[in-house]
């Protein structure tokens, strides 16, 4: 008792306002005539409903912890254990604060344990008071699964009545974050349990369900794959959420079931070209962005809808033109809008509060819009002042908001026209450079996967990204941990030394080093092994710069080369060894280095010889190269 | 003999198995125009249901019922344009209206595919493209553009082409209009539309070939949920319109035209708890209540006989001065003996016969529909039997009608026991001179007050039952149904207050068929929304 008094500085402040009669309503807790505390724990139950001081001034009296022990005591009687577990689930729709005390006095094993009472009021008043805890954001979640009976035993409680079907799924709606707990809830066949209350007479219950499924589901191929077999009724459960998602439902219902269905879609459960996809759950999601929804529905409603269409281009073209769907998410740029700020403060503070999430959903969404098709990249950057938006949308200061407009830009950096045109108009290469500085590891790789493309020899943008010191930059993240960086920089470096100056190739070859590259070579990730090859390659190419290269790191990369070919690569490995080894023969000083390598001569020889047409084809080049110069040479 | 026979049975099959199929079509559009369109009235407002052969320009060909639309000009220059609309305007009050073209051909080659589908006002030049002028609308498939009154087009939606089917959806509660491209809604195309537009559609290209879908076949965008919406929306307004600061009066006002009603109905028990309950007057003596109500009782089930003889006690001159209402009630006592209900071949019946239908005595006020709003009343009368102390016994036996036979109604289910007045041979001869008695009533009339057709028709209906072996599943038999008591028994109620100067309708039917009268008046005036607000959806 004394540890929930004694914690937080806060309380004592509070504890100098507490009235007798706080104290009164504590002090019948203790009386002896057991009829006296019944009486008393109902006057407190009258005495706190909507009353959040009261509520405090309770939780700092030390109220919670004789009220538990009176829920616990077996002696105690039903109607007294239920009248407390009611009071406590009173004391849990205070504040946070509220939550944070009882939780550290043990409510939630307290009142897992009155679980085990046969009497259903009883459960019923626990069930409550432990859905009001565990909705809180303030409570572990973890908790529900620390004792291993305890989600078996909630699945057998589940139908005992209306509210123990809406309490305990709404538990587990709000319970169910990670992997691990949808495999939990799982295996203990939440999905047979649930089902049957999809089509539950109550909206709550209705609701709460459809919600469990939504997590459940959510990147979950196992519970996907389950749920496309289930049947509610006689009716396949895909049918039972298309229903749910019917112009005259409930916005909440409709927009949970689209989700239910895209996550069964994402985890290949359902086909995307499936009538239940395209004519309903499509739609529905578009419907969801609308400015008549509510700015947290349009949130998840692009969110959703960017999550469903990413992979499929088909998707991604009937969304292009559904319901204006490209410039309705314009809208969501406009926030918060000029109107709200005069006439209403709560408005702006709203508007304020989701400006944000609006803004990055919109961009999630454009992302995935633009992936594929060049006709939709250009109507999005038709689109009012969109490349604007993605610029300033760079340099936010939410996280969030930058990265998803560095996946917006990346997916339209795809786009040869638009590099060529919108990307060079608008400088986007600046503010990406500057996100390049310093940015978490997510940032970077879109950052500098976007980079990349900016990168490519026909890029405008190109010329000025070299003037502003890149290189250096894209060396540092061949050094990353993190495979994806280490590919992206080497990959624009290989972009960009395509085509390119003597001097910059110079200048990429200091700033990498021999080392650096070498080390790349060996790398355990084969796509860095390539890129890496591919910049040698772009590296040796015309003449001039073959035999200056070669004249400085002639050994090395010999070696290298050398290495490569009699360590156990892939055939793609190889023939781009080989397509390197036929550029140094086209040199006139570095074909030398060949000439004078018996060895490699053998091995050349040998791919000729090989079964594989592409080392073929690759090892002759090198001797056409070989011989060619010889002739060239010879006046 | 075999081939030619054979082949002309072939022949006629298919000719039969044509109009079948045709028939079969015309079945499904009327079902599901009535199901899309319940509150249009296609005697004022005929929904299209095909092009025109009429209103179309002369480069356009109709064939398959004027279903499918091919281009016969020479498609060279914007002059050779050419356009068809429906044969009706889109009546407001369909809500929402929607219909599907089906590109069958984009037209020859070398040509650019002119086409559009849209909508236009009547007297709009013909010549032209939907969408090129005032009054017109259009959503074009060469490049995709809407065209809203002018030459020049805004970019909207994708291309469309052979096989593709586009759907115009035309909101008449915000005049906007919509299209979709197989099934998808590609948004908001037109706003501020004029009323009554005409589906239509236009071609330019040498070879195109467009079939519509005014509701013939199932649609392939799922237009029903587009109007779930918007019946929602309108409902959700209605249940939210504001009362202000009126609540109080609104209250009392109700409670008013809830007990007038209960009133009227002669429910005397039920009224005078309500009335108690919410402190109000009742403008009728109780004792005028029960009579009326033991009238009815009577009326209702089938007792004709009693029920004159009754009214003629309890208002001696009511039904002198109002001979045609008697002549109603003398009708209506012939087919109750036919039916074997009437109190006076009853009595001549060999065993006790029953009406065959129960009737435990609720006036109804109007037809069907209205049978809702009695249910939350009736509930006291209704199954509850005599035994009930508490006194709600609305219109049964406290008043001496001994209702036993009613009660006893209620076992008597067997179709095939029902004989012409009840099987006695008495009542049979009884009821042949009381048709002959109503007959020289009905010449008397007739020399008296002159032609009546009403009349006439009455007495032939009611004459005819005794042209069928069994007149319970003769073409008018629908007499017989114990649901005709009703508008006998409400004529009769609303004769009586009329002589005690009391309205002959309660003010609660008059505000239903007040409405009632506002949404058709809605209709009439455009006003889309009244789609979905129908007097019966607020009547459960």
């Amino acid at each position: 008792m004394m540890a929930c008094l004694l914690e937080a500085p806060l309380r004592i402040s509070v504890l100098s306002e507490v009235t007798a009669t706080s104290r009164h309503y504590v002090d019948r807790l203790f009386d002896p005539d057991p009829q006296n505390v019944l009486q008393g724990v109902i006057d407190m139950k009258n005495a706190v409903i909507g009353n959040n001081k009261q509520k405090a001034n309770l939780i700092v009296l030390g109220a919670v912890p004789r009220l538990l022990y009176l829920l616990q005591q077996s002696s105690s009687s039903l109607e007294l254990r239920t009248e407390c577990a009611v009071v406590l689930g009173s004391l849990a729709m205070g504040t946070e604060n509220n939550i944070k005390s009882l939780v550290d006095c043990h409510i939630i094993p307290a009142l897992l344990q009155g679980l085990l009472c046969s009497d259903l009021i009883f459960i019923e008043a626990c069930l409550r008071c432990l859905r009001t805890v565990f909705i809180s954001p303030v409570t572990p979640v973890q908790l529900l699964y620390t004792d291993p009976t305890v989600i078996p035993h909630l699945m057998s409680l589940l139908s005992r009545s209306r509210h123990t079907k809406e309490y305990i799924t709404q538990i587990f709606a709000h319970c169910c974050k990670t992997p691990e707990h949808q495999t939990v809830l799982f295996n203990h066949s939440a999905i047979q349990n649930i089902a049957p209350l999809l089509i539950s007479p109550s909206d709550k219950v209705r609701m709460q369900a459809l919600k469990c499924f939504s997590v459940l589901a959510y990147e979950n191929t196992q519970v996907s794959m389950t749920l496309v077999n289930v049947l509610v009724d006689g009716e396949q459960l895909s049918q039972v959420f298309v229903r749910m998602m019917q112009r005259d439902k409930p916005i909440e219902m409709q927009l949970t079931a689209a989700k239910c269905l895209t996550y069964m879609c994402r985890a290949g459960a359902i086909r995307t070209d499936d009538n239940c996809i395209i004519l309903k759950t499509l739609p529905c999601l578009v419907r969801m962005c609308s400015k008549e929804r509510l700015l947290e529905e349009r949130v998840e409603g692009a969110e959703t809808l960017a999550y469903l269409m990413e992979p499929d281009v088909e998707l991604q073209r009937i969304a292009s033109f559904t319901d204006h769907l490209v410039s309705m998410l314009a809208d969501y740029f406009k926030y918060p809008s000029s109107v709200s700020a005069i006439t209403d403060i709560k408005r702006l503070d709203h508007d304020l509060k989701h400006a944000h999430e609006l803004r990055q959903a919109a961009f999630k969404l454009y992302a995935s819009l633009g992936s594929n098709d060049e006709d939709i990249r250009k109507k999005i950057t038709e689109t009012e002042n969109m490349m604007d938006r993605i610029v300033s949308g760079l340099s936010e200061s939410s996280i969030k908001v930058r990265l998803a407009a560095v996946r917006c830009l990346h997916s339209l950096s795809r786009s040869v026209q638009q590099l060529r045109t919108s990307f060079h108009d608008h400088a986007v290469w600046k503010p990406l450079m500057k996100l390049l500085q310093n940015a978490p590891d997510e940032v970077l790789v879109m950052a500098s996967s976007t980079l990349c493309n900016l990168l490519l020899e026909f890029s405008p943008s190109k010329e000025p990204i070299l003037d502003s010191g890149v290189i250096e930059l894209l060396c540092s993240l061949t050094q990353s941990d993190s495979p994806a960086l280490r590919v992206n920089g080497i990959w624009a470096l290989m972009n960009m030394a395509f085509q390119a100056d003597q001097k910059v190739k110079v200048e990429i070859v200091r700033a990498l080093g021999t080392e650096q590259l070498f080390r790349l070579l060996s790398d355990p990730d084969t796509n860095v092994l390539m890129k890496t090859l591919g910049l040698l390659r772009n590296l040796l190419s015309t003449r001039p710069h073959i035999d200056q290269i070669m004249s400085s790191h002639g050994k090395q990369i010999m070696q290298a080369v050398t290495l490569i070919l009699e360590g156990e690569h892939s055939i793609e490995v190889k023939e781009q060894t080989l397509c390197i080894l036929a550029n140094i023969a086209d040199g006139n000083t570095a074909k030398e280095l060949i000439m004078t390598n018996d060895d490699m001569l053998q091995k050349i020889k040998y791919y000729m010889g090989h079964s594989n047409v592409k080392l073929q084809l690759a090892a002759t080049f090198c001797i056409s190269n070989l011989i060619w110069n010889e002739e060239d040479d010879s006046p | 003999m075999s081939g030619p026979s054979s082949g002309c049975g072939f022949l006629m099959s298919v000719v039969v198995h044509g109009d079948l199929a045709l028939n079969e079509q015309e079945k499904d559009l009327n079902q599901r125009l009535r199901r899309l369109y319940p509150a249009v009235n296609e005697e004022e407002t005929p929904l299209p249901r095909s092009w025109s052969p009429k209103d179309k320009f002369s480069y356009i060909g109709l064939s398959q019922n004027n279903l499918r639309v091919h281009y016969k000009g020479h498609g060279k220059t914007p002059k050779d344009a050419a356009s068809v609309r429906a044969t009706h305007p889109i009546p407001a009050a369909c809500g929402v209206y929607y219909f599907e073209v089906k590109i069958i051909s984009k037209g020859r080659d070398g040509y650019v595919k002119y086409m559009g589908i849209g909508l236009s006002a009547q007297g709009v030049n013909m010549n032209r493209l939907p969408g090129w002028d005032k009054h017109s609308y259009g959503y074009h498939g060469d490049d995709g553009h809407s065209f809203c009154s002018s030459g020049t087009g805004q970019p909207y939606g994708p291309t469309f082409t052979t096989g593709d089917v586009i759907g115009c959806c035309v909101n008449l509660i915000n005049n906007t209009c919509f299209y979709t491209k197989n099934g998808h809604s590609l948004g908001i195309a037109f706003t501020d539309l004029p009323p009554n537009l005409y589906p239509t559609v236009g071609l330019q290209t040498p070879g195109e070939v467009v079939d519509a879908n005014f509701g013939q076949h199932p649609f392939v965008f799922d237009i029903e949920d587009y109007m779930r919406e918007w019946r929602t929306k309108i409902q959700a307004q209605i249940d939210r319109f504001p009362i202000g600061e009126r609540e109080g009066e609104w209250q009392a006002m109700i409670q008013k035209m809830v007990a007038s009603y209960l009133v009227h109905h002669s429910y005397c028990a039920t009224a005078e708890v309500f009335a108690k309950s919410t402190d109000q007057a009742v403008h009728e003596e109780l004792a005028s209540i029960k009579n009326r109500q033991k009238i009815q009782k009577l009326v209702l089930s089938g007792r004709m006989g009693e029920a004159i003889e009754t009214t003629q006690q309890l208002y001696p001159s009511l039904l002198e001065l109002n001979p045609d209402l008697l002549f109603m009630l003398k009708v209506r006592q012939f087919i109750e003996m036919v039916n074997g209900t009437d109190s006076e071949v009853r009595c001549l019946g060999g065993r006790s016969p029953k009406s065959q239908d129960s009737y435990p005595g609720s006036p109804r006020l109007f037809n069907s529909p209205v049978h809702k709003v009695e249910m939350e009343v009736d509930h006291f009368s209704n199954g509850v039997s005599e035994s009930s102390s508490n006194g709600f016994l609305n219109g049964s036996s406290t008043h001496g009608i001994d209702l036993e036979e009613c009660d006893g109604d209620m076992v008597d289910s067997a179709q095939s026991k029902r004989q012409l007045c009840g099987g006695s041979q008495a009542a049979i001869e009884r009821m042949i001179q009381f048709g002959r008695e109503l007959q020289s009533m009905s010449e008397h009339l007739r020399r008296e007050r002159g032609k009546n057709s009403a009349n006439k028709k009455m007495l032939k209906d009611a004459f005819s039952l005794l042209a069928y072996s069994d007149p319970w599943i003769s073409p008018v038999g629908y007499q017989l149904d114990s649901i005709r008591r009703e508008p006998v028994c409400s004529t009769l109620n609303s004769a009586i207050l009329e002589t005690h100067n009391l309205p002959k309708q309660p003010p609660l039917a008059l505000a239903v068929g007040q409405a009632a009268q506002c949404l058709s008046l809605m209709a009439r005036t455009g006003s889309g929304s009244c789609a979905f607000a129908s007097v019966d959806d607020y009547l459960h």
